[in-house]
């Protein structure tokens, strides 16, 4: 544990009066534990308070480590999908998907188109799930709980067709290597496009109970401030980063999938405050609903895994009607995908920021290295120097807009 | 993609960067000896051609068996050039320490500490050395691939428990 | 607290006269219960994913206020029902610990999760298999995460279970206090 700082009573400057002298004070040391409302999940900060503003803050994470690295070690490539999706627990499918794109990088897999589409549409989809779960929360911890009670309505919208696509509301275990897991079931795409009209009256009345608000403008607007050569410096990724001027998103920058072929906007902040982290996040729920409907005028019925039978399961009447088809199958469940030795790093833009998947392969049938580049890591990092000098009251704003999602940032 | 950034950081240190090759899917990758993997990483921040800015990606893998045992690898970008790089420094079991790259990007803290507490690399040069996910009264480094997946170290003492799995008693490796 | 099962010290039957409750008493015990029972102020002990659904559980959809746990108390001197929502690894195991001894009987606990209840698929170092290695569970709600209607029923029988429980008006049991360290 760290030594307590020497907390002597401040010096008090002279004053022509006792009654004009100001209040001698003391430096207190305040525990935010790890089981803490504020404290999403599960963060230690220890803050040393100077009345209300925050003098200096430490953290201390590992509350909610769950030996991610190790165990993914230990099971098959395919394995690691459910490991995967409890990352980024609120949108699981950005992270299967990085990893699906770190094994097939370094098996040279291609993807066929439809599979790639409905991982963009998947993929947009949880995306909006998490700037609802950010921004339902945000609203509750300023006192709008209203807004929690509209966010979670529409995050239930989408999760139901998720549930039908995936089988899971939360943990989706959707992509696999070298495509997706299952096809859309009948009728799908046009629920999805009437859940997404009700999703979008929903975050329009977020938007009007939120955006002009006095006290949240109050609350977030110069709070949590980084300024763009500090947000770079700290490996800041995503919404964050592009509130703060750097125009940074890896569906421009470095297309993966079909991001090339889809016309969307990105938004880009300026003062790299709490207020413009909450805009993008809105914003980018409006370009989220675009890609999904141009994903679905554009998509075409095809296969949604690639054709190899080293690393795909082949389809079951093959399996159960052929000697390789039964070869095929019997040797990826039980030995695993042998992809190729090598290393590799593949990387999506999650809901939160650059997720990368750093992948070591030996050439057996397991991970022998899976690391994750966590966006939410960079933010966490940086929020004792976001804090110094401000109060404590500012905390609750600049946790929730960064968005620490724990299970991403202690794997 | 980033061809021309390897070419030149293998012109400009044709000693430390012992290889330079592209690996799967187009990954730019170079092999730095690790004495001087703080001169590289000042080069590659400060150089106006590379303006690597953003604060690398830092991880370490543990090959257990092979000279040397350790490797730090760094996954560098920039926000400026759009380009990628990737640096292995391989670390001898026998000398686990490595120049912190802290002072260069303050991002690089918490990715030097991870990698002293699940691997057990130190870096010099970091100003708070310590562990960052296991708890101080932690005994050794569990990423090795000699420590075993189920070594748990429980903190308080636990209930006895009945499980028709695994048989009662406290949980153990 | 010592090592032994807490299922040795309960009477299967309450064969002896002090324990047994008579006719006012039961009255009384069935009022405490149902009392009891439809007003449960939860400690939200939220560590990971299942947290999401029980934001989701406590929104308008999958209501659990109409069940009367729609309050949560944030300070464990002011709750009575322990939800812990997700994986409890080894350096919040302590934590756990000091929570559940803080909290005032009666007190119930709801392991929320398969990682809660047994660790889910998290067999390593760093992973507690089951908060009923750390402290004594009344429901578990196995899922990961479960559904909604999971969880309500596993709140419907953690009502059952109060209702059913001797309740008295006033408890002169001494309460078992933690051992010290």
């Amino acid at each position: 544990m760290s030594k307590a700082p020497e907390t002597a009573i401040l010096p008090v400057p002279a004053a022509a009066s006792p009654l004009d002298a100001p209040f001698p004070t003391k430096r207190m040391l305040v525990n935010l534990g790890p089981s803490h409302p504020a404290m999403h999940g599960t963060v230690r900060a220890v803050v040393e308070l100077d009345g209300e503003a925050v003098h200096s803050m430490k953290l201390d994470i590992g509350f909610l480590h769950r030996g991610f690295e190790k165990s993914c070690e230990n099971v098959t490539w395919t394995q690691v999908f459910p490991y995967t999706d409890r990352l980024n627990y609120v949108s699981s499918i950005m992270n299967n998907v990085g990893y699906a794109l770190a094994v097939e990088k370094l098996a040279g897999l291609q993807v066929p188109e439809r599979a790639q589409y409905l991982r963009v549409v998947t993929s947009e989809l949880h995306r909006m799930c998490d700037h609802l779960t950010l921004i339902s929360a945000m609203g509750l911890e300023l006192g709008a709980m209203t807004v929690l009670i509209y966010g979670m309505e529409a995050r239930d919208l989408i999760w139901d067709r998720l549930t039908e696509l995936c089988g899971a509301r939360l943990t989706s275990n959707y992509a696999r290597v070298g495509g997706v897991s299952r096809d859309v079931p009948p009728g799908w795409n046009e629920k999805v496009l009437r859940t997404l009209d009700r999703a979008e009256e929903l975050r329009v009345e977020i938007d009007r109970l939120l955006t002009r608000n006095r006290i949240v403008i109050d609350r977030t607007r110069g709070t949590g401030v980084m300024s763009r050569e500090d947000a770079i410096d700290y490996g800041f990724t995503g919404p964050c980063l592009r509130a703060s001027g750097v125009p940074y998103d890896v569906r421009k920058a470095s297309p993966y999938l079909v991001y090339d072929r889809l016309d969307f906007d990105v938004p880009v902040g300026t003062n790299g405050d709490n207020f413009d982290r909450y805009l993008m996040r809105m914003e980018e729920m409006k370009q989220s609903d675009r890609i999904v409907r141009q994903c679905f005028d554009q998509m075409q019925p095809g296969a949604i895994a690639a054709d190899d039978s080293r690393y795909v399961l082949p389809p079951k009447p093959e399996v159960y009607g052929s000697i390789e088809g039964a070869m095929a199958h019997f040797k990826i469940i039980m030995e695993g995908i042998k992809v190729p030795a090598g290393e590799a790093y593949a990387y999506v833009e999650a809901a939160n920021g650059e997720l990368g998947f750093y992948a070591v392969s030996d050439g057996s049938g397991r991970p022998y290295k899976l690391g994750v580049r966590a966006p939410g890591w960079n933010m966490l990092m940086a929020l004792p120097q976001m804090m110094e000098g401000k109060l404590l009251a500012d905390l609750i704003p600049t946790f929730d807009t960064i968005n620490m999602i724990g299970g991403e940032v202690e794997q | 993609m980033s061809q021309a950034a390897l070419q030149r950081l293998k012109e400009r240190f044709p000693e430390a960067v012992t290889e330079a090759y592209t690996g799967p899917g187009g990954d730019d990758v170079a092999l730095v000896k690790k004495e001087s993997i703080e001169e590289v990483c000042r080069f590659l921040r400060s150089d106006p051609e590379m303006a690597f800015d953003m604060a690398p990606y830092i991880t370490a893998v543990d090959y257990m068996g092979s000279e040397p045992r350790f490797e730090v690898v760094y996954q560098m970008y920039s926000t400026t050039k759009n380009h990628r790089l990737r640096l292995r420094v391989g670390v001898p079991e026998s000398d686990p320490v490595v120049r912190s790259v802290t002072p260069l990007w303050k991002g690089a803290n918490w990715y030097e500490r991870y990698c002293w507490d699940l691997y057990g690399i130190r870096f010099e040069g970091h100003p708070d050395m310590r562990r960052l996910y296991m708890y101080e009264e932690f005994v050794g480094h569990p990423l090795r691939k000699d420590y075993s997946l189920r070594g748990r170290q429980p903190l308080i003492p636990e209930r006895q428990v009945d499980e028709p799995f695994r048989g009662p008693g406290p949980s153990g490796s | 607290m010592s090592a032994t099962s807490d299922l040795d010290l309960v009477p299967a039957i309450a064969t002896r006269r002090e324990d047994a409750l008579s006719g006012l008493e039961k009255m009384v015990s069935k009022g405490l219960g149902w009392a009891r029972k439809y007003s449960l102020f939860q400690y939200p002990f939220v560590t990971a994913c299942c947290g999401m659904e029980f934001m989701a559980v406590a929104a308008a959809r999958y209501d659990l206020d109409r069940f009367g746990a729609a309050l949560p108390r944030f300070s464990p001197r002011q709750a009575d029902l322990l939800m812990v929502v997700g994986t409890v690894n080894v350096k919040q195991a302590p934590i756990l610990r000091r929570v559940y001894d803080s909290m005032a009987d009666p007190k119930w606990v709801v392991a929320f999760g398969v990682c809660a209840s047994s660790g889910g698929f998290y067999d390593n170092y760093a992973t507690v298999q089951g908060i009923d290695r750390i402290i004594p569970v009344d429901v578990y709600i196995p899922g990961c995460p479960p559904r909604p209607e999971q969880v309500l029923d596993g709140i419907i029988l953690l009502q059952q279970k109060i209702q059913d429980q001797p309740h008295k008006l006033i408890d002169r049991e001494k309460p078992a206090l933690p051992a010290k360290g």
